[in-house]
């Protein structure tokens, strides 16, 4: 089984580095992080990503703005995005899953819930 | 005469003979006539499926069979069922390693972040930063304890007006009755934070090195997700912070104290080296 490659991206270090933690559970899982919106889309250019976890409340470039400029983009139409946010109300969920993304998690996050949901979406990608 | 009797006796015999012969004939006849009689009979029970009875020892041991393969059934839907009873245990404990597994990993991270820094505004975001993304805290305040005044000051807040807690003295209330008696205080009606007017804590964690309180941490409510319950491994990581936070809070303290005495001391080592140089230069 070759790399699964991996995008998180969170301001958080904390955050970051849990969500990182619970996929580097996935075998042969390269993840690279980026701290916001901005930093992602440098990183989408250097890199080829099979999964994309991504955070709404960034400085610089929030989630949802990441998420429809990689829609825009052909390379990453069909990439799953995953949205791990505090923002846990119905309308937010709506709004990030307009845009794209395939699934939404709320914080605190259970990092076998957001392994399950990763590996849904990888199965069916 | 005699020759006569000669030929009738000759015609006897072959009489005699002839008569025989269709006896033995007959007896063939009604012996194939049998034959023929059974194998129809063979025939129609065959055509109508009846297969001829068995032997009682037959049927004993039909019986005897019958018995040990219903024993046998009932044996392997008892170890059925035992099998099934292990696979629920086995998905509980699956379930269960699981669960582990999760608050192994926030506390691994939580721990791993508060000692990442010795930097007294960075243990600070870190607190912050684990109180919202892993406890899902929505209003908090962090307070740390004047020990010379027993008058807790908040230090930093999330969510909350500005001064709405500033200072609360040692034994005070819940906040303050909580850090006195050094244990953690949880409300048991969560909804109780969000009321209108005074903010009442539904969470009190006080920052403890042995029996030392630095501070104490005060939530007033949780993430509207959360807002159901506190679940075990909040409340492992709230212990987990009374401690390492406790620990990293005064960590940086010590550093930024050392750090100022440092800087004080190198003061004086210029101050006294700059002077030497002068005397030299004078001397």
């Amino acid at each position: 089984m070759g790399e699964i490659r991996f995008l998180v991206v969170e301001d958080s270090p904390t955050m970051r580095q849990l969500i990182t933690f619970s996929l580097k559970r996935i075998p042969n899982a390269k993840i690279i992080e980026a701290s916001d919106g901005v930093d992602a889309l440098k990183k989408l250019k250097e890199n080829r990503f099979d999964l994309i976890v991504s955070d709404i409340n960034m400085p610089l470039m929030d989630g949802l703005k990441l998420v429809s400029m990689i829609r825009s983009d052909p390379s990453y139409r069909s990439t799953p995005i995953v949205i791990v946010t505090t923002e846990g109300s119905q309308p937010d969920r709506e709004k990030g899953l307009a845009l794209g993304a395939n699934a939404y998690l709320s914080k605190p996050i259970q990092t076998n819930e957001l392994l399950k949901v990763v590996k849904e979406l990888l199965k069916t990608e | 005469m005699e020759r006569r009797e000669n030929e009738l006796s000759k015609k006897a015999e072959e009489f005699l003979r002839i008569f025989r012969k269709g006896e033995e004939f007959t007896q063939e006849l009604l012996k194939e006539n049998e034959r023929l009689r059974y194998k129809i009979l063979k025939l129609e029970e065959e055509k109508n499926g009846s297969a001829p009875l068995p032997h009682s020892s037959q049927i004993q041991e039909l019986q005897e069979r019958l018995a040990q393969a219903e024993e046998e059934r009932s044996r392997l839907a008892n170890h059925f069922k035992e099998v099934e009873e292990e696979n629920k245990g086995f998905a509980s404990k699956y379930l269960e390693v699981e669960e582990e597994n999760n608050n192994l990993a926030n506390l691994y991270v939580a721990s791993n972040q508060l000692h990442s820094t010795l930097d007294f505004e960075e243990v600070m975001r870190i607190i912050i930063e684990i109180m919202i993304n892993l406890v899902g805290a929505e209003r908090f305040v962090i307070m740390l304890l004047d020990e010379a005044s027993g008058v807790l000051s908040t230090i930093a807040s999330e969510g909350m007006e500005e001064g709405t807690i500033r200072k609360v003295r040692i034994g005070e209330g819940i906040i303050g009755g909580a850090v006195q008696r050094g244990e953690n205080f949880f409300e048991s009606d969560l909804s109780v934070g969000s009321l209108d007017g005074e903010p009442r804590p539904i969470v009190c964690i006080p920052l403890k090195i042995k029996d030392q309180t630095l501070g104490v941490i005060v939530v007033f409510s949780l993430l509207e997700q959360k807002k159901k319950r506190l679940t075990r491994v909040d409340e492992e990581l709230f212990t987990m912070l009374a401690g390492h936070a406790a620990t990293a809070v005064f960590s940086a303290k010590l550093y930024s104290q050392s750090a100022r005495k440092l800087s004080t001391i190198q003061g004086f080592i210029d101050l006294l080296s700059g002077r030497e140089d002068t005397w030299g230069q004078n001397g």
